[in-house]
């Protein structure tokens, strides 16, 4: 197949461009939400981030929260966008960061105004954004616009058989465009890590990724239980198949190919040296680790699923993709992609990756995912240790 | 071509991943190996679902299970060729 040499997104004040067109309503802390969903309620395009945390961080937790909540800002995949804090503090630092990028962005606090007077006041703000977001239009944008990210979720062996792979294939094609990728999953590479490391590209990214790796396994071994049973590989992954950490990581690792990466990445961390594939620190868990991808500035998903996990993520659109037949059959409102023919052996990895890059070609050009048109949100900050 | 029931992904691994709804105890199954496009057959002792895996030769408590050409975890009791292989079976050797 011949690969498109370009795709219909929104461009940028700072030369990136988006697959999307979102306005955000962006609490920096909990007690904010409720006043970031009445805005978003009042206000129509725009779209509230609420979320758990916020208050009383510290430390390293403290700059994960900041990177987190100021690089979903930053995406190129949201417009304009409205930051509410209870304190003026944080809330400006969020919006001075954002503001770099010269998209419209403009913070309110609440604290001495209460809930009502901010909401009136917000939301005026946000009806401009809203009316002035509207009237953009898609544009011929080069490949090298797209930042793909990937991750897969509820596992079965059908993910590293054929779903993975796909994507592997994927990544092999679109590299010499000058594309961004990313893969995460520190704690899901395990058993797989010295493998995984000799794909650093360089020895500095070598060892850079073993040192990331061996601190989430040593923070793993100090707060486990037991053997971790159920919860890495999941209840789901073990009924779908998959016996070990170490198989499922060998499974995940398909999904970069014969790639290497550059560089390793802290959580929400936005890569600096161009393009090509890159490694990020982050959970397994679905949600946080899209979260963390999406405030790295990716601006398209692809996730292969094996069992059937549903998830997707309010700024960067999620395609889904499943090899596992029962799944695509069972969950199809869930699967954009199905390439369980590879399992019978009537469809090629070949010919499953060129599917895997017209689809994320339509949903880049604004074609909704399945996660969009079902609601999955799912904005999930990831919390390093307990607040002050 | 006869169906495929059975895909071991390295020619070095001692496993098989079931790629058919299920098999049959003492089904005779169809095999084919990944890396170098070879197959084989192998009889089945166990009902094995979707996405489950079969022991392709017989193993013993502590031998090493192979797949993708890599070590996935350690035996705790013997296995049978033929047989499911799975968490009653099989640990890990990281956690």
């Amino acid at each position: 197949m011949e690969i498109p040499k370009s795709f219909l997104g929104y461009k940028r004040e700072n030369g990136r461009a988006g697959t999307r067109n979102h306005v955000i309503i962006l609490p920096v802390d909990d007690i904010s939400n409720a006043c970031a969903e009445a805005v978003a309620n009042n206000i129509k395009g725009t779209i509230a981030l609420p979320h758990s945390y916020g208050r009383l961080q510290f430390g390293a937790d403290l700059e994960l929260h900041f990177r987190t909540m100021i690089g979903t800002g930053k995406n190129p995949n949201v417009a304009a966008v409205i930051v509410i804090g209870i304190e003026p503090k944080w809330t400006k630092r969020i919006v001075d960061a954002i503001a770099k990028t010269g998209k419209p962005v403009e913070g309110f606090s609440i604290e001495g105004v209460g809930d009502i007077d901010t909401i009136a006041k917000v939301s005026k703000k946000a009806q401009e954004f809203s009316m002035w977001a509207s009237e953009k239009q898609r544009e011929e944008c080069p490949m090298s616009d797209l930042w793909i990210s990937v991750k897969c979720g509820e596992s079965d062996t059908t993910s590293g058989l054929a779903s993975n792979p796909t994507v592997g294939n994927l990544m092999e094609k679109l590299e010499p465009f000058g594309v961004h990728l990313c893969f995460g999953e520190t704690s899901e590479l395990t058993g797989a890590e010295t493998v995984c490391a000799k794909r650093g590209k360089t020895p500095e990214a070598q060892e850079k990724f073993m040192k990331t790796w061996n601190e989430y396994n040593d923070f793993i071994l100090k707060e486990a239980t037991n053997d971790l049973s159920e919860s890495q590989p999941t209840a789901g992954n073990i009924a779908g198949g998959l016996t070990t950490i170490e198989e499922k990581a060998f499974g995940n690792f398909q999904k970069i190919g014969n790639l290497k990466f550059i560089d390793v990445l802290e959580p929400a961390e936005q890569p600096s040296k161009g393009k090509g594939l890159y490694f990020m620190d982050t959970s397994s868990a679905a949600a946080e680790c899209v979260t963390l991808q999406a405030a790295g500035g990716f601006n398209i998903h692809l996730f292969p699923t094996g069992q059937g996990n549903i998830i997707g993520n309010p700024i960067e659109p999620v395609i889904k993709l499943t090899a596992n037949p029962l799944t695509a059959k069972k969950m199809s409102e869930h699967i954009d992609v199905d390439v369980s023919k590879i399992l019978s052996r009537r469809m090629n990895l070949d010919q499953a990756g060129d599917e895997l890059i017209k689809a994320t070609i339509k949903v880049a050009n604004g074609r909704l995912t399945c996660a969009e048109a079902l609601g999955h949100k799912e904005f999930v900050m990831t919390k390093l240790y307990r607040s002050a | 071509m006869p169906g495929t029931d059975i895909i071991i992904h390295d020619k070095k691994d001692n496993v098989g991943v079931v790629v058919i709804e299920k098999i049959t105890p003492n089904q005779d199954c169809n095999c084919w190996i990944m890396e170098n496009d070879d197959s084989t057959k192998i009889q089945s002792k166990n009902e094995i679902p979707l996405g489950h895996k079969i022991a392709m030769e017989d193993l013993k408590e502590g031998d090493t299970i192979i797949k993708y050409g890599h070590d996935i975890g350690k035996v705790v009791k013997a296995i049978k060729k033929g047989e499911h292989v799975h968490v009653h079976n099989v640990k890990t050797k990281k956690w």
